[in-house]
């Protein structure tokens, strides 16, 4: 068995004058384990994969186009629905590219309010995560632990910007509105849960030796590998690279948050399992942080011409009132330029690549989804593993095919 | 010898999870039996517009079309038409009303922008959110359909305070009951 494998890894061509007791299976893409619409086209030799090759395009929307027919604030709605797990971090790696663009200073008030939110999103997604990776695997229960932390931040995002799955929250040059009142308190009311929540997974899932036997030595990629291929995010980290973009350059005011950059070096299921678990500790330390910081202040830029108004003052003044007539129905300029902006998102290395030709309108917008390049990396991962193991695998990328297919 | 190591392990892990799992039967549920039990939505919950009217019942709407520019999937429609009549005879506040008012809701996406474009505070976002019909041609709403005075509110939804803590507040609903208990 392992022979045929070590034949067929580096020569594809050979696959093609099938064995006796070659497979092919198709995966998906209405298996349940592939997150969404993804099939994998998996050559088997009994149960050992001899090679996996994603397809994907069931989802494709055509997002990237559609942003050169929007104004640029009416784009902040389309990033929504590319990784839907992490809806804010899309938000935000939109806008500040537009804001790289525009040059405009964002007020300290609405970069603390960014990043508390921006990690309690991270938090969100690392539940779904955590709990479909286990579902995957046959460890039911987590899920319903996983998905009720996760409802309680749903409760805040929707208290702060009236949706749960799409906020479309922050806005070029600022946020939507400003937090309720009282909402610190129930951050605050979250976090001291959430302590309690971690230790309940990590009696269920992370002190488990089954599910040590499951994801130990599984789905290695080498740091070498894990670089060529452009991993980014936990899935890389996992593999002993130490880059996270939040440290590497930091934007909102990172850098003078207090957080680690947990790395672990095996490369397999395991290490990024508890880079991931990890991670959820240090995004509670720096919500923490950021709660500490919310100090009273303005949530928009000193930008008249780009940045709506405040209510009470379009209501009383003619001139505010004509600057969001102006905005609203047709939009702002934005130099002509490109930029490049990438974040840190809860996958990876969430960039956004957006030209501008003076008008209202981008030229174009692309972006680097991180659940797009770690899945291009999975061949490497599932070759030579057992065809359960592709499922742990998948877990622990942790794909959205809403991102992967734009 | 590694194999009997292996089994008591692994049994050892199950129980762990099991003594954890159903530790959850004596706390409360998280889960609300809908359509029984109403939901609760945030005071900024983004469902079903409304079209508001003023104190004497006129339509708050001038019809200047900010909605429609600044909706990101196009699915207001609007019809402008002047009232030269006094204010107590005609339908809306202004002399410049929306004969015309429809939202598409097979295209809107509930993204809040022709509330925030809206000079006049006539359109909002209600708290209606069970919008599914039968017919792909009735999620066409019209005014009738979106006017605060026409508009019926589903029993279903329950709006939190502004500044409530809905998740300890949901605690408390249940241990009023007496039947479960709280952690």
């Amino acid at each position: 068995m392992a022979t045929a494998v070590e034949n067929f890894a580096g020569q594809p061509e050979v696959l093609d004058g099938a064995l006796e007791s070659q497979m092919t299976l198709s995966m998906g893409p209405q298996h349940p384990s592939t997150h969404g619409v993804l099939r994998l086209d998996l050559r088997l030799d009994g149960e050992l994969v001899i090679k996996a090759i994603p397809d994907i395009g069931y989802l494709h929307t055509g997002m990237e186009k559609l942003f050169e027919y929007k104004k640029y604030q009416q784009g902040i709605v389309i990033t929504d629905r590319m990784d839907y797990l992490n809806p804010l971090g899309n938000n935000l790696a939109y806008v500040m590219a537009a804001e790289k663009l525009l040059g405009l200073e964002i007020p300290e008030r609405a970069q603390v309010i960014r990043v508390l939110m921006c990690e309690l999103q991270r938090i969100a997604s690392h539940m779904v995560w955590f709990g479909t990776s286990c579902l995957d695997m046959g460890a039911m229960t987590p899920f319903w632990f996983t998905f009720k932390e996760r409802e309680k931040i749903l409760n805040l995002i929707e208290a702060a910007s009236g949706g749960r799955m799409t906020p479309s929250y922050f806005r070029i040059g600022g946020l939507m509105m400003d937090l309720p009142a009282g909402f610190d308190n129930r951050v605050r009311q979250f976090l001291d849960d959430f302590p309690d929540a971690l230790n309940t997974f990590d009696t269920l899932i992370t002190g488990n030796t089954i599910w040590h036997s499951r994801t130990k030595g599984v789905g290695i990629i080498s740091k070498e590998d894990a670089i060529d291929w452009g991993l980014t995010g936990p899935s890389l980290r996992g593999s002993g690279v130490d880059l996270d973009l939040r440290k590497a350059t930091p934007y909102s005011g990172y850098e003078t948050y207090d957080f680690e950059v947990p790395v672990e070096t095996d490369g397999d299921v395991w290490s990024r399992f508890k880079v991931r678990m990890h991670e959820l500790t240090e995004s509670y330390k720096i919500v923490r942080q950021a709660l500490e910081r919310l100090k009273p202040g303005p949530i928009k830029a000193d930008a008249p011409k780009i940045v709506l108004p405040d209510r009470d003052d379009m209501r009383k003044h003619m001139d505010s009132l004509i600057h969001h007539f102006l905005i609203v129905a047709e939009g702002f300029n934005v130099p002509e330029g490109e930029v490049y902006h990438a974040i840190e998102a809860s996958k990876g290395e969430l960039g956004v690549y957006m030209k501008s030709n003076g008008g209202p309108k981008p030229e174009r917008v692309h972006f680097r989804g991180p659940s797009f390049i770690n899945l291009s990396a999975l061949p490497v991962m599932a070759e030579g593993e057992m065809i359960a193991d592709v499922v742990a695998i998948i877990g622990s990328l942790d794909i959205v095919l809403g991102e992967i297919d734009r | 010898m590694s194999v009997v190591a292996d089994v008591i392990e692994s049994t050892v892990a199950i129980l762990k999870g099991m003594k954890r799992t159903l530790s959850e039967i004596p706390r409360h549920n998280w889960t609300v039996q809908y359509p029984d039990e109403p939901v609760t939505v945030q005071p900024r919950y983004r469902g079903q517009h409304l079209l508001h009217v003023d104190e004497a019942g006129k339509e708050k709407c001038v019809a200047c079309y900010l909605c429609a520019a600044a909706c990101p999937s196009d699915c207001i429609y609007i019809e402008a038409e002047d009232d030269a009549r006094p204010y107590a005879e005609r339908v809306g506040r202004d002399e410049r009303y929306a004969k015309v008012y429809n939202i598409d809701y097979g295209r809107c996406i509930f993204c809040g922008f022709c509330v925030e474009a809206c000079p006049k505070d006539a359109i909002t976002h209600g708290y209606n959110f069970e919008l599914s019909v039968y017919n792909r041609a009735d999620l066409l709403k019209t005014k009738d359909d979106l006017l605060i005075t026409k508009q019926v509110q589903s029993k279903n939804y329950r709006v939190a305070l502004s500044s409530e803590d809905v998740d300890s507040e949901f605690k408390k609903i249940r241990t009023k009951g007496g039947e479960k208990t709280d952690r």
